[in-house]
Formats: C-alpha cells, structure tokens, sequence
C-alpha cells in the first residue's frame, strides 16, 4: 500500500482508503465537511506524488497544476507527501445580520461579510464556526439586490452546525466564510430556454437565488419551480414565491406536499414527481436540482430519460453531515 | 486519401451527439439498465463516451486487459452475449436516429463485437 508523509512523519495507508481517513484514522487533523469532493474543505497539496485525477476534479487549472487535491477524494496509487497549505482558501469574516425563523425547521440567516464578496446567486460558501467546524450552504441572495449573504439553515435531527445555528447564534455574532464556489447557478446565454426547477426542504435556497437571479436577468422563456417538502409546515417562502409569479407571467410555482394528503392550494406529490408528471417532455430544457441526495439522484435519472440532456441538468445534492 | 470511420462519423462532435442518445436508450432499456446503474451519472456518461470513440474508430487507448478488468464485475451480476447484443442494438439505433448510413453502422457494430470476448471474459 502507498505510503502518505505529512509534516515529517510516514502513515501507511490501507486499500481503498482516502487521504482524509488515512490521516484522521491515524490521529492527524485535517479539516473536512462533505467527505464527498464538493465543500474543498479538505485541500491539501501533493508536494510529491501526483493525486489521481478524481482528486482534482472541480479544482482550478491553476490549482490543479500545482498539486493541489481534495483528500476525502484522493485514494493514493503511488507514495505521496502531503501539505496543508491551501493558501488560496481564504476566509472572510462575516457578521450575522438577522436570523429568524421562517419555518418549524428553516431558519433565515443574513451575514454581512467585512468585505465585498463575488459571487453569483446559487454558489455555496463554506462557513466555519470560531472551533473549526465547517458546513456549506448555498447563497439564496442576489447581489445587485441584495446587501446581505442569505442563507437558509435546515435543522437536522444531529446536525452540529444547523443546531448550533438554530439555537445559538444570534444578531452580532461572527463567523468565517469562504469565497463563494460552485456550478449550480443562472447563466443568461440562453433567455428563451425553458428553465425547470426542483427543490425539496433548504434546497430552496439556492433555487430561489436563481429565479429571481434570472428574472433579473431578463429570461424571456417559461421557468417552473417545484418546491417540496413533506409536510406543509416544511415549505418556506410561500408567499414570497407567490408574489413573484404574480407580477412575472413566465415564472411558475407549485408548492408539494408529499406526505399529507389532500391540503388546499398545494400539489400532494413529490417535487420531483409532480414536475416530471406535468412537463414529461424535457428536450431542450434546462433543469436544477436542489436538496435531500435521493430526490436529486432519482430525479436527474428521471429528468435525463425525459429528454434533458446531461450537460442542462444542474444537480445539488445537499449531503448531511456524516 | 480515404477517410477513417472516425473522421466519416463526424468525430468529437459526433461521439458527443451520440453518448447523449446512447446513454438514455441503455437506461432505458429494461434487459440491460442494471449494469449501468451508478451513483454519479456523469462519470457513467464519461465512461459511455470513451466506449463510443472507440467502437467510432477514433482515439483511444483500450486494451484487451482494461475491458476485462472493467467489466468482470459486471460479468458476477450476469453480463452474458444477450446484453452485448443489446448494447449494439442500442448503438444502432442510436445511429440511425443521427442520420448514419448502415454500411458506417455495421462498422461500428463490427468493432464493438471485436471486443465481446473481452468484455465477458472469455
């Protein structure tokens, strides 16, 4: 089995194992969230021996030439030494503007950053509470509207974070976040395309950005938002939302309940099922997908085999910690 | 001087019209969408892509060896000749759908039979 040197001292790897569970089964600290290859919380450099390429995908060219990787992704074929230099992943300080409640288990939070950060609606940051742990979330913002980072926090039943955000963090206080980052977002090289998107829970978030990212943008082609959730008290932005297709005829919401039956004004179907059932032909279109991993996963399948092709399907599994 | 297939078929442009197609018929094909089953459709769609600059003629860097290895799992869950057939079956289609000609289509049917005994581990 390859062998990992990291500041001076050589772990033997077993088969299959990452970087990051190499490291941390051996009592070294790297800092890491998703363990999946998305949040790049977990970078490190390969100072010798090249990562194989899975270790690299979603970085910079410039980052990947000089031997950056992810090392939750990063399986050694050959003896490497490693660095936890990642200069590039800076971290601003940002300071919690507002947080409310906006649903039995979203909370609203609004962060003004000490200095301007870019991004485009849709992009996630990486927030890094003061003791080092670290959790993504997708911005649901608009910066030209927007003077705040809007993110929406849903409580998971063992989640450190989202509790910690829920039942601790208040107006004033301040956290680290990271330069924005992430494919899921509106480009307007196509204003006429037909945009479908799919969101269950604080998939929202970044789905919500978007729209109102595109409307802005003057999309001319028709965009439907499918947001779901099992119960009625788990979908947020109801009347914003509704408000938004009033005064734009080519925006189209429709808010899924799947686990009552029955409730007025809401489709009781999944997200992902009610869309496919009214729009069951895909060419051309263009598809987001925003949430819990197994709608995203069954509904990119889905949405492909309707006829979206592979490179107009966005897909954003938000992975729980684990 | 002749054409190759590759070059004939259109190329990068052409494999990339095609894995599209090709890859929705198989995961839709009942007989054959369980070996293709993955969790990350993309990297599935990489793989599709490869397999038809391949069978297309064009670059690539296959051996005898990678196709058996790739695939002996594939041939634990059952992988026998009736899903090769439907894999070329679905290659053609997929072809006719683009407009290619039959003589071009068994080509390309002929280059994805070469590698059956590999694939299966014969």
């Amino acid at each position: 089995m390859p062998r990992l040197t990291f500041a001076a001292q050589v772990y033997e790897s077993r088969e299959n194992e990452s970087v990051l569970e190499c490291l941390t089964r051996q009592g070294v600290t790297v800092p890491h969230s998703c363990k999946s290859g998305v949040c790049q919380s977990c970078m490190m450099r390969a100072v010798r021996g090249a990562p194989p390429a899975e270790a690299q995908k979603g970085l910079r060219e410039s980052q990947q030439e000089q031997g950056y990787f992810l090392a939750c992704s990063c399986v050694p074929q050959v003896d490497m030494e490693v660095t936890l230099d990642a200069p590039e992943l800076f971290l601003v300080p940002a300071t919690v503007q507002s947080l409310v409640s906006i649903s039995s288990k979203i909370a609203r939070v609004r962060l003004r950053a000490t200095q301007p950060i870019e991004y485009r609606p849709g992009q996630f940051v990486n927030v890094r509470r003061n003791d080092g742990l670290i959790r993504s979330y997708s911005l649901a913002s608009v910066p030209q509207q927007d003077n705040y980072l809007e993110l929406h926090v849903q409580r998971s039943p063992h989640g450190q974070m989202s509790s910690w955000i829920h039942d601790q963090l208040k107006e004033g206080d301040t956290v680290q976040v990271s330069t924005p980052r992430g494919e899921c977002y509106y480009r307007p090289n196509a204003l006429d395309q037909p945009l479908l998107f799919v969101g269950t829970g604080s998939g929202l978030a970044p789905l919500y950005g978007m729209i109102r990212d595109a409307l802005r943008l003057g999309h001319r082609g028709p965009l439907w938002l499918f947001h779901g959730s099992r119960k009625r008290e788990g979908l947020y932005l109801v009347n914003e939302l509704r408000e938004l297709a009033d005064t734009h005829s080519n925006f189209n919401y429709v808010s899924c309940v799947s686990g009552e039956p029955g409730v007025d004004g809401y489709v009781s179907a999944r997200a992902d099922a009610a869309a496919l059932q009214q729009h069951p032909d895909l060419k051309s279109w263009r598809v987001f997908l925003c949430g819990h991993p197994d709608m995203v996963k069954t509904a990119k399948r889905n949405v492909y085999l309707a006829g979206a092709a592979l490179r107009d399907i966005q897909a954003d599994a938000f992975l729980s910690a684990h | 001087m002749t054409k190759s297939l590759y070059e004939t078929l259109g190329g990068e442009a052409a494999v990339n019209a095609a894995v599209d197609i090709f890859y929705r018929k198989v995961l839709a094909d009942q007989r054959i969408n369980r070996f293709f089953e993955s969790v990350d459709m993309d990297r599935q769609a990489s793989k599709q892509k490869a397999f038809l600059t391949m069978v297309f003629g064009g670059p690539n860097n296959y051996t005898g060896k990678d196709m058996r290895t790739g695939h002996a799992h594939l041939v634990k869950m059952g992988l026998n000749d009736s899903h090769v057939d439907a894999v070329i079956e679905n290659l053609g289609s997929t072809l006719k759908e683009l407009g290619v000609k039959d003589a071009e289509i068994a080509k390309v049917a002929a280059i994805a039979n070469s590698v059956r005994n590999d694939v299966l581990s014969r």
